[in-house]
């Protein structure tokens, strides 16, 4: 559909070697209860390169709008304070020589990102450096060339970068979420596949809202989609090719296919089918086509989830009479219960850690999202609500994305649905902003490596 | 001594009348349910005059009750005199559960609705099943009624 692959070739070099010791450090195991201080000061831009960007991307000013990207990612992340730009005292250009230290101490910044754009055979150069305010230090300093249009792609790789040198992992900016908009009344609510920057921004819809469409989840090596659609009301498994639009059924048994998910390699898709009651979970290879069943049993089995190894996975049961989660071998082998706290337990979901299982947790009439450890201990319930469910990861597995319900008053009214995201200390939820209301997130992985 | 039992009757018979009273308010606020099924006619359609065209359930369950075999075996009655007739049931569940497992859910109850049209002798070539989960509520509310309402299996003609 539009040729993010293709068009995109960011040429990436470092200008200078990396320092080797980190001077700066983000932990972000803890709570943000005291974001870092940085100041992200407008990438400077000769007047002659800022003309011609005008022309082409309709920006005043794109060193503003990259370094607004930058920052806005970094308070999102709620481990960073970007501070006010008002107080800033050093010139953008002058900074990217060599900042004046003092300055940026004064007003407590502890990191400082600079950096300058410049349009070159019509392409947009951006080169950026991360500076230890405290120490005096240049931490890092890179440089892209890619096609204008994709600026914001450029402030969220520099987001990344910025993140993964200060807290030690990859960072989870230059990503999509696709996700079902939702609108209309409760009773008849028209469903759309759509997709959207991380930060909300360049929302696309991919589907017209004619038949129901359910639960996408990105392909975790590529930019395909598995979701469930209604299509000609057959409830049924499809594949779905962002790039071209292009889309076929993949699980046409005779019965309802659902719960789709990739297998890590981005080969297989597990999902459950359902037929004369009973549901159960089974994987089709993409290649060859061929179908295992994984579970044997007259329970309800959904949900299913792959380890990141590829050797276990996580699935929803009802065999103990009520919807709990099960590990098991990805051959269906060494079934074994791994919830056991009170209440019901369903959409368990593998980090790409590979260390937790999200869930979610219905308790005493609230629904909670929580973590626990893959034998089921440690768990942890991050956010209760009157309704909310199906958390997704982001690609480093430091934030959940998921979707809340409100709950509506006598009459029925008030309905919404809405995206949110919170990350794995259970500090920093935030409302994902859509253009409409929205179910189902799936966090793509990071679009560039 | 004596003060003591009669204090310990007079508790007695506190608790039982507030017991009592209880039950007389829950009766009233939930008239159109038996435990959590709904057992109004407030969203029942017809597929014929006195056939009506669903069945409910409680929470979690598929089970049918006492009053939806009656319904399914008028439902039946009526198909076998319209031989021509083909169905689906349409099986639902409320919005307090996850989607994957209510589709899984309204699969199941929409199963059993099939199973027992099945026993009174209608041919499953003539059924098909189809699951919205908690897709398709007939009620918006957010309240228990509303969700028994929601959770149900419809027989829809087909043709």
């Amino acid at each position: 559909m539009y040729m993010i692959r293709t068009l995109f070739t960011i040429f990436l070099f470092f200008i200078l070697p990396f320092k080797v010791f980190a001077l700066i450090e983000v932990d972000i195991t803890r709570g943000n209860l005291n974001p870092l201080p940085i100041a992200v000061s407008p990438l400077s831009i000769d007047e002659n390169s800022k003309q011609n960007f005008e022309k082409i991307l309709k920006k005043n000013n794109i060193g503003s709008e990259i370094s607004l990207v930058v920052e806005q990612n970094l308070k999102a992340s709620g481990l960073f304070n970007p501070l006010n730009k008002d107080a800033f005292l050093q010139a953008p250009e002058i900074a990217n020589l060599k900042p004046r230290f003092e300055d940026w101490s004064l007003i407590k910044a502890q990191a400082l990102i600079t950096g300058k754009v410049n349009y070159v055979d019509e392409k947009l150069r951006v080169e950026f450096r991360l500076w230890d305010v405290l120490a005096g230090k240049e931490m890092m300093a890179l440089a892209f060339t890619t096609v204008p249009n994709n600026w914001r792609r450029v402030g969220h790789i520099i987001t990344d970068k910025v993140y993964e040198r200060l807290t030690g992992e990859k960072g989870y900016f230059d990503t999509r979420i696709i996700y079902v908009s939702e609108e209309g009344p409760k009773t008849r609510r028209i469903k759309k596949l759509a997709i959207m920057d991380q930060d909300g921004a360049n929302n696309k819809f991919l589907t017209l809202g004619n038949e129901l469409v359910l639960t996408p989840r990105f392909n975790p090596t590529n930019q395909m989609v598995t979701y469930l659609s209604y299509f000609r009301n057959l409830p049924r498994v499809y594949l779905l090719d962002i790039e071209t639009g292009m889309q076929e059924v993949v699980g046409d048994f005779p019965g309802m296919t659902f719960a789709p998910r990739f297998s890590p390699d981005g080969k297989k898709i597990i999902m459950s089918f359902a037929k004369d009651g009973n549901s159960d979970i089974y994987t089709m290879d993409l290649e060859n086509r061929i179908v295992e069943k994984i579970t044997n049993h007259p329970s309800i089995d959904t949900s299913p989830s792959y380890s990141p190894d590829g050797k276990y996975i996580c699935f929803n049961s009802d065999r103990s009479g009520y919807q709990q989660i099960y590990i098991m071998k990805s051959d269906g082998s060494n079934v074994k219960r791994i919830s056991f706290g009170n209440g019901l337990y369903g959409t368990p979901v593998w980090s790409p850690r590979g260390d937790l299982i999200a869930f979610t947790k219905l308790h005493k009439g609230k629904f909670y999202i929580g973590v626990m450890r893959t034998d089921g201990s440690g768990e942890r319930l991050l956010t209760e609500n009157f309704y909310q469910e199906a958390p997704s990861w982001s690609p480093n597995g430091r934030v959940l994305i998921f979707y809340r319900e409100t709950k509506t008053n006598d009459k029925g009214e008030g309905f919404s649905a809405k995206l949110w995201s919170i990350d794995l200390t259970g500090y920093n939820e935030r409302l994902v902003d859509t253009p409409t209301d929205a179910s189902d997130p799936s966090w793509s992985s990071l679009l560039s490596n | 001594m004596k003060l003591n039992k009669i204090l310990n009757n007079a508790f007695l018979i506190i608790v039982a009348s507030l017991a009592l009273s209880a039950c007389a308010v829950s009766q009233k606020g939930t008239g159109q349910m038996q435990g959590d099924v709904y057992t109004g006619a407030d969203t029942v359609e017809y597929l014929a005059s006195g056939v009506p065209d669903r069945v409910f359930f409680a929470t979690n369950e598929s089970v049918l009750t006492t009053a939806s075999r009656e319904t399914l075996r008028k439902q039946a009655a009526w198909l076998r005199k319209n031989s021509k007739v083909t169905i689906v049931l349409e099986g639902h569940a409320d919005e307090r559960g996850t989607r994957e497992y209510n589709l899984a859910l309204g699969e199941r109850r929409a199963n059993a609705a099939k199973d027992y049209l099945m026993t009174y002798g209608i041919s499953s070539d003539r059924i098909s099943v189809l699951s919205y989960g908690k897709e398709r509520p007939v009620d918006s509310g957010s309240n228990p009624l509303a969700w028994s309402k929601n959770r149900r299996s419809v027989t829809v003609k087909a043709n």
